[in-house]
């Protein structure tokens, strides 16, 4: 075998603590992402994607407990002392944040915040070298005028602008993985696909490996080459992009799938999946999904579904292998 | 600037007048005779001074005429002659100023440092040891009076101990260095005198931690609050992200931000030092203002008493706009609307 | 609302919960029973020479004697019955006065109510200390003048804390609604909107009757307060300052002060937690 996986994720749980018990958010999910791929992570408001990406940088808080296997071209990074994370966080591993705006620090400069970046990881480089370094990413992303605007404050910039300096400034050490956590949800919906493109673009160039969490669809489609889908904090189905949107094999995603609005074909009403994800605290037996399942059966309420399928294509239900024909279309 | 200052500025001018408004009434309100508030007793019975005294303050006149009057002289300078000293009260409290100065900007800095110091020790360990005994360090500050625990200190350092000095600015030995701000540590230096430098310096390290203790206790609370807050920012998770070690991300991230609310405390916090240094001053005998307002008191000397809270008004008023305009100055987002 | 606080309260007391308040209101209540009921303890009458003079602390005087052969102890615990009942007078005036005429502002407002914003600015302007001492000086020596110049000084604070609350609940439909029933200005004022408005009267009013007591016995420190031979706490410190090497004379009054004010400062401390929504 060639040289370990970028990343390889097993078996992780992350729970916290709190005072109503403990509240279980990621329920042993497996990852794999390797060199300059884009893995999609698809799901919704809690279904724990955010949390998993966390997990992998250790930047969950205090009370979070997590378990399993995170390796890093083949390191562990669960239980690795902390200086050896700090080394790896800006450095190899970079991560990108939702919101844009409260992401940075008010009262630092830009110029200062990229700077930053950067000397944490080569505290030989001199000021004037920090200087021209920055400028130089900023004008990677396209910013107009990088050179005056260094000094600028974050509210001075637009919120499109802001993302591509968050982006700017997570590539500044040539990182191998890049984690984006919904960088394009706080973003107006015409600026949403300059950045991806401005992500994708980078990727490439630079060779970057990419996990994008997100809750889009759309973004997915465009953006990834294999795509995890997430639920109640498990993963329901993996496949190649193309794949899944051909031929998706878990009822959540063909939910989600046909959820999308579509230009066209004619639809009389947006169509939706009825009910909501349970809350963490409280997860049936059996498959998550199971209550809002059109094919649910007696067995999927008590049963867990394991991920299964064809190599490249996995989903965790019971009914994943059934061809398409035998299933009644879902909504 | 924003409006806000402008108006506070605006405000400044009625606000002043209406303090020497006020101090005028408590002065011609004494014992009820206007008399009484600028005359001992052996000199109201001097018919020729009695009147030099009504003319100058105009006390055979209806009350509106007085006030201007009595506004005038203050445009002068006058503030009376107090009775103790015999000189004019304005003369006495600007030679008194430097003392009381260098006494409450000690203070001032060691409340701060330290206070801020614990303030971000308490946060980062909330509800562990360093934040309970922040806690505890900060009630003591305000519910012990000064001056007692002015006395206690001196007596335990000074007396028992003998590591620091006893009470004054200097050794009764030593002379004060010449002059130029006032301020002995400064001075000493200009004059390159190390032994009074170290003299005066030592003086100060009492005196100053006793004052500053209470401000240390609100300062260190509303760091505390202040960095609670903003450790639950976003910015906090991005600074680690990018691989920051705790100091830097509790410093030059978490504090920087908590600073820009945190220093409204500090026009606050004057408040305490001023109250503070009036008692402290007359424990350490410290020869400033405060030391002075207490013997004023003490002796009735009602020109100096109502002097003394006029300067002090002042004093208040600027420290507060002082401190907005700080506030205007720190928050960059303000700064430069 | 001010059953829940009251229920929450209540049992985090009786839980324990909040320990600081619990301690806070054990200490005052040891206090004022020492208070009232002084008269009644064996001890050496506070204002009768009783020992030697300027005794250190032993078997027969705990806390030693003073200047005078009094009995330190027995002054310390007397002083009770000075700079409590001070502080609550001082501080149910201010709030009385300043929480009317912070009400009348905030409700009427026009030229009275600005009249009124008017002089607590001029009146907050003052560093309290000085202004307490001006006014104290003016009216002569006594523990009376002296809570009448504390009043003077602490009204304009609650004004402005009523005066704020007043203008926000103001605005609460259930007042919209009161008026609208033709409930008259003073029934809404009264009956609706200041039942209203009690909870930061409360803390503050706590944490202030330490900072009363505090004020109080700077006062007589500096000689504004009581007059001997009142065994007042400021008082007595100053004596012990004139006796610096009999540190005793000092000690006892000085504790004591700090013993009320950190009381006071925890309850305050504690009600505020407790009854600020935001709680950590």
């Amino acid at each position: 075998m060639a040289q370990p996986a970028l990343l390889e994720v097993r078996d992780l749980r992350v729970s916290f603590r709190t005072r109503s018990g403990e509240i279980e958010a990621v329920s042993g999910i497996d990852l794999d992402i390797s060199d300059g791929e884009v893995l999609g992570i698809v799901g919704e408001s809690g279904s724990g994607k955010s949390v998993a990406l966390k997990a992998i940088m250790g930047l969950l808080p205090p009370q979070a407990q997590v378990t399993g296997s995170i390796r890093f071209r083949g390191r562990q990074l669960l239980g690795a002392p902390e200086h050896e994370m700090r080394a790896l966080r800006g450095g190899k591993i970079a991560m990108i944040f939702q919101d844009p705006l409260t992401a940075f620090n008010p009262v630092m400069t830009i110029g200062d915040q990229i700077a930053e970046m950067l000397m944490l990881h080569d505290r030989s480089l001199s000021r004037a070298r920090l200087r021209a370094r920055t400028v130089e990413l900023l004008e990677l992303v396209s910013i107009p005028e990088a050179a005056a605007r260094i000094d600028s404050y974050p509210y001075q910039f637009s919120g499109g602008m802001r993302q591509r300096v968050m982006i700017a400034m997570a590539v500044a050490n040539n990182p191998d993985l890049l984690l984006a956590d919904e960088p394009t949800t706080a973003l107006d919906v015409t600026v949403q696909a300059q950045i991806l493109d401005v992500l994708r673009a980078l990727q490439q160039k630079l060779k970057i490996s990419l996990a994008l969490v997100t809750h889009d669809l759309g973004v997915v489609a465009g953006t990834a080459d294999r795509v995890s889908v997430m639920y109640s904090g498990r993963i329901v189905e993996k496949a190649g992009v193309d794949d899944l949107f051909a031929d998706p094999r878990h009822p959540y995603t063909r939910g989600l799938i046909a959820s999308v609005p579509r230009l066209d074909t004619q639809s009389a009403q947006l169509t939706s999946i009825e009910g909501a994800p349970p809350p963490p605290s409280s997860r049936p037996p059996g498959c998550s999904f199971a209550p809002r399942c059109p094919l649910a059966a007696q067995l999927c309420r008590t049963e867990r579904p394991a991920l299964r399928g064809a190599a490249k294509s996995l989903a965790a239900c019971h009914f994943a292998e059934d061809t398409p024909a035998q299933i009644e279309p879902v909504i | 600037m924003t409006h806000y200052l402008l108006r506070r500025l605006l405000a400044m001018p009625f606000l002043l007048l209406g303090v020497v408004t006020m101090a005028f009434l408590l002065g011609n309100f004494v014992k009820g005779d206007p008399l009484a508030s600028l005359l001992t007793d052996r000199q109201m019975d001097n018919p020729m001074v009695v009147a030099a005294v009504k003319a100058r303050w105009g006390l055979d006149k209806p009350i509106p005429q007085r006030y201007a009057i009595y506004i005038r002289n203050l445009a002068q300078g006058d503030l009376g002659v107090s009775f103790r000293t015999k000189r004019p009260v304005l003369r006495d409290l600007l030679d008194r100023l430097p003392a009381t100065l260098e006494l409450v900007l000690c203070a001032m800095t060691f409340g701060s440092l330290v206070g801020t110091a614990l303030g971000v020790a308490a946060a980062h360990w909330r509800n562990r040891l360093a934040d309970h005994g922040a806690r505890l360090v900060a009630l003591i500050g305000s519910s012990v009076p000064v001056f007692w625990s002015g006395l206690i200190a001196l007596y335990v350092f000074s007396v028992q101990f003998s590591w620091l000095p006893g009470p004054g600015r200097l050794d009764p030995a030593l002379r004060p260095p010449e002059t130029v701000t006032g301020f002995y540590t400064i001075d000493a230096l200009i004059a390159g005198d190390w032994v009074i430098f170290q003299n005066a310096l030592a003086h100060l390290v009492l005196p100053s931690v006793m004052l500053g203790w209470a401000v240390l206790g609100i300062i260190s609370r509303m760091v505390r609050a202040t960095m609670l807050d903003v450790m639950q920012e976003d910015y906090i998770i991005t600074a680690k992200a990018k691989g920051a070690g705790t100091l830097r991300v509790l410093l030059r991230h978490a504090l920087r931000n908590a600073m820009v609310p945190a220093l409204t405390i500090i026009g606050f916090s004057f408040a305490y030092l001023i109250t503070g240094a009036i008692l402290t001053e007359t424990v350490f005998s410290w020869p400033g203002v405060g030391s002075y307002a207490v013997d004023a008191a003490r002796s009735l000397d009602h020109p100096a008493i109502i002097g003394v809270t006029i300067v002090g008004a002042l004093a208040f008023l600027l420290a507060n706009l002082l401190t907005d305009i700080a506030y205007v100055f720190a928050n960059p987002r303000i700064r430069l609307e | 609302m001010i059953n829940a606080h009251r229920l929450r309260l209540s049992t985090a007391i009786f839980k324990g919960a909040a320990l600081p308040v619990t301690l806070g209101l054990a200490v005052i209540a040891l206090w004022v029973f020492t208070m009232l009921t002084i008269p009644l303890w064996p001890l050496d009458a506070p204002l009768d020479m009783v020992g030697r003079r300027l005794q250190p602390p032993s078997a027969a005087h705990w806390f030693g004697t003073d200047a005078l052969g009094r009995d330190v102890l027995s002054r310390t615990l007397h002083g009770a019955q000075f700079s409590i009942p001070i502080a609550i007078v001082v501080v149910f005036a201010a709030v009385i006065i300043g929480g009317a005429l912070g009400a009348i502002s905030g409700f009427f407002g026009g030229l009275i109510g600005a009249a009124i914003m008017r002089l607590v600015d001029v009146t907050l302007a003052f560093p309290p200390i000085l202004l307490a001492m001006a006014v104290a000086a003016s009216l002569g020596p006594g523990l009376e003048n002296a809570a009448i110049a504390m009043v003077v000084v602490w009204w304009p604070l609650y004004a402005r804390l009523v005066r704020a609350q007043v203008l926000e609940v103001r605005e609460r439909e259930h007042v919209e609604a009161a008026v609208a029933a033709g409930a008259g200005p003073m029934r809404v004022l009264c009956l609706h909107i200041l039942p209203l408005c009690w909870t930061p009267v409360l803390v503050n009013a706590t944490m202030d009757f330490g900072q009363v007591v505090l004020l109080a016995a700077s006062l007589s420190f500096i000689g504004l307060g009581a007059t001997p031979p009142t065994p007042e706490w400021g008082a007595m410190i100053a004596d012990g300052a004139k006796h610096f090497y009999h540190w005793w004379i000092a000690f006892g009054p000085g504790m004591a002060i700090f013993a009320v004010v950190v009381g006071f400062n925890f309850v305050g401390d504690g009600l505020r937690d407790l009854l600020d929504p935001r709680t950590e």
